[in-house]
């Protein structure tokens, strides 16, 4: 056992995927020309008014009912008072003591444990604008981003590793993506993390003192940096030190932990409630309406591709990874009821296609209904897995019913014995050198044959008749 | 006197002010005046009463989630201090 075990708590930011910003009806697209997606409320002009974007709203009880939490009948927003120039009004609008949604949790799988991370509270709140940094010696401000909508994700600090961080982030961003409320890209910024991070003798029931790490702008980032902190503390600790409360940030191209801020100089926040904006009541008719609304959800649906399906749970794991998938598969399988070929071609054929060209799965071609029927033109011994292969690159191309392409080439799968022996008979004929190598016992030759033979049959001969077929003749040559 | 003169250093601090000492005394003697006076609501009997955080009773005040024009960029920078073509400009924040 280890001396010392860790103590992690994350507080996860995504921005919501609304048309319009929080508080007012700006764009809240990604990429636009600097300061063009701005008006009087969000640049925080005096005597304008705010008002409550009704799917921040929405979006913000769906992930609250996604991750067990409870929905508050009441919540309400508050200031968040700070002076930076990324947020034009002196405050983030933000939501303080009455948050729209407390105490959930969620499970998790890490090193083959099922783990609960409890959930503290899911709040809304408005994102800041964006800072250039030039060589003027100035700062440039873009308030486009400024006033989008956030949800704010914080856990209880029940991770024990940096791989349940990991594993937990990763779930956060599977139901985000599930539930089509955010595009959790944390390159462009839409998905981010905070870790809070302390370590302690294993097995003690008090917390050590934590930091607060930020700026990991990758998953992997993630993992990486909580590392390297929790063995920074271990070594002072080990030296006799303390650790101070500190806010740190990572620097991902040196892999280093730099000092952002000590406690003496951590923001006062002075929070007290938007009186610009009326409270929020979430009643049952609602939170049911909306709970109608949400797809089923990855840890349901894995359980159903198990049940339903008789997938191994490695299968059911990759194929619900994302809803794309899972609805890709459950198409296939409404047109072939060979559901473990399907898995097996939509993870490895599909998935192989779709990665090597970077593609999403709704971008991908080949509709299931023909994946379906391809896969019975394998069961039906129509035509061999290894022809189904060759044309699968042509079948993605054009989307039609595979049997058209088979056709066209003439490539139905021979099954006739008669036909295959004779084949069989020309290739030992014309390879009595190997003919002797297997008899002398080496079973390897066996091999060349049958790829000699499906060569002569242009691949069509039924792989299965040509190996029965060929160890019979053979065998008879042996006595 | 619940003000002294750490608490108003702080305060200005957070306002991004810089005060003198004499500024420093006078009000920390203000601040304390302005509070005594508001002490005297302490004295009405609240008990049963309910917060109110609002002027007005009401909840559920929304928009739909659709896009109204914004404003040129020209007008967004048009009252700004310093500012380039697209952007505002302050002085470099690390
Ligand atoms: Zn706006």
């Amino acid at each position: 056992m280890n001396k010392y075990e860790p103590v992690i708590g994350l507080e996860v930011h995504a921005q919501l995927l609304t048309e319009t910003k929080a508080f007012c009806g700006c764009s809240n697209k990604f990429g636009d020309q600097p300061n063009t997606n701005v008006c009087p409320i969000c640049l925080g002009h005096p005597g304008s008014l705010p008002k409550i974007n009704k799917k921040m709203v929405e979006f913000a009880v769906m992930m609250g009912l996604a991750t067990n939490c409870k929905i508050n009948f009441k919540s309400s927003f508050a200031r968040k008072n700070y002076f930076y120039p990324d947020l034009p009004k002196g405050w983030q609008t933000s939501q303080f003591d009455e948050p729209i949604c407390s105490n959930g949790f969620l499970e998790i799988t890490a090193d083959n444990n099922l783990r609960t991370i409890r959930i503290n509270r899911i709040h809304m709140e408005e994102d800041a604008g964006k800072l250039i940094h030039d060589e003027t010696g100035f700062s440039l401000v873009d308030l486009n981003r400024c006033g989008t909508p956030l949800i704010e994700i914080v856990s209880e600090p029940d991770l024990q590793s940096p791989h349940e961080a990991f594993q937990y982030l990763s779930k956060l961003k599977q139901i985000l993506l599930y539930l089509n409320i955010s595009d959790c890209n944390m390159e462009e910024g839409s998905l981010r993390c905070d870790a809070n991070v302390s370590v302690r003798l294993t097995g003690d029931k008090s917390l050590g003192v934590k930091t607060e790490l930020k700026n990991m702008n990758s998953f992997k980032n993630v993992e990486k940096a909580i590392q390297k902190e929790i063995e920074r503390q271990i070594d002072i600790i080990e030296e006799g030190g303390k650790i101070i409360q500190q806010t740190l940030l990572w620097d991902a191209d040196k892999e280093e932990i730099k000092i952002m801020r000590t406690k003496e100089e951590a923001h006062d926040y002075r929070y007290f409630p938007e009186p610009d904006l009326l409270p929020v009541i979430i009643d049952d008719v609602w939170k049911n309406e909306l709970m109608s609304k949400m797809p089923e959800l990855p840890d349901v649906r894995r359980k159903k591709f198990s049940n339903l399906y008789k997938l191994p749970e490695y299968d059911c794991e990759i194929l619900t990874s994302t809803k794309e998938l899972a609805d890709y598969f459950e198409s296939a399988a409404k047109h072939s009821d060979d559901f473990k070929s399907i898995s097996n071609w939509v993870m490895v054929e599909v998935l192989k296609f779709i990665n090597e060209n970077n593609l999403s799965v709704n971008q991908f071609r080949l509709s299931p209904i023909n994946l379906g029927k391809l896969i019975n033109l394998i069961n039906d011994k129509t035509i061999s897995n290894k022809i189904a292969k060759d044309i699968f690159a042509e079948l993605i191309e054009r989307n039609i019913d595979p049997l058209i392409i088979i056709k066209e080439k003439g490539l139905t799968q021979i099954n006739d014995s008669k036909f295959i022996e004779e084949i069989i008979d020309r290739v030992i004929k014309s390879n009595q050198e190997q003919v002797k190598q297997y008899l002398a016992g080496k079973d390897k030759v066996l091999g060349f044959f049958v790829g000699q033979i499906m060569k002569e049959s242009k691949g069509k001969a039924n792989p299965q008749s040509v190996n029965e077929l060929l160890i019979n003749k053979l065998s008879l040559m042996k006595n | 006197m619940p003000v002294n003169r750490e608490i108003v250093k702080h305060i200005a601090k957070l306002s991004k002010l810089s005060l003198t000492d004499f500024e420093e005394e006078k009000f920390t003697l203000e601040l304390n005046k302005i509070l005594e006076y508001m002490e005297k609501l302490n004295s009405i009997k609240t008990d049963n009463i309910e917060t109110m955080s609002y002027p007005v009773d009401g909840f559920n005040v929304f928009r739909e989630d659709e896009i109204v024009n914004s404003i040129d960029r020209e007008a967004a920078l048009k009252n700004a201090p310093q500012r380039t073509d697209e952007f505002f400009k302050v002085p470099k924040i690390l």
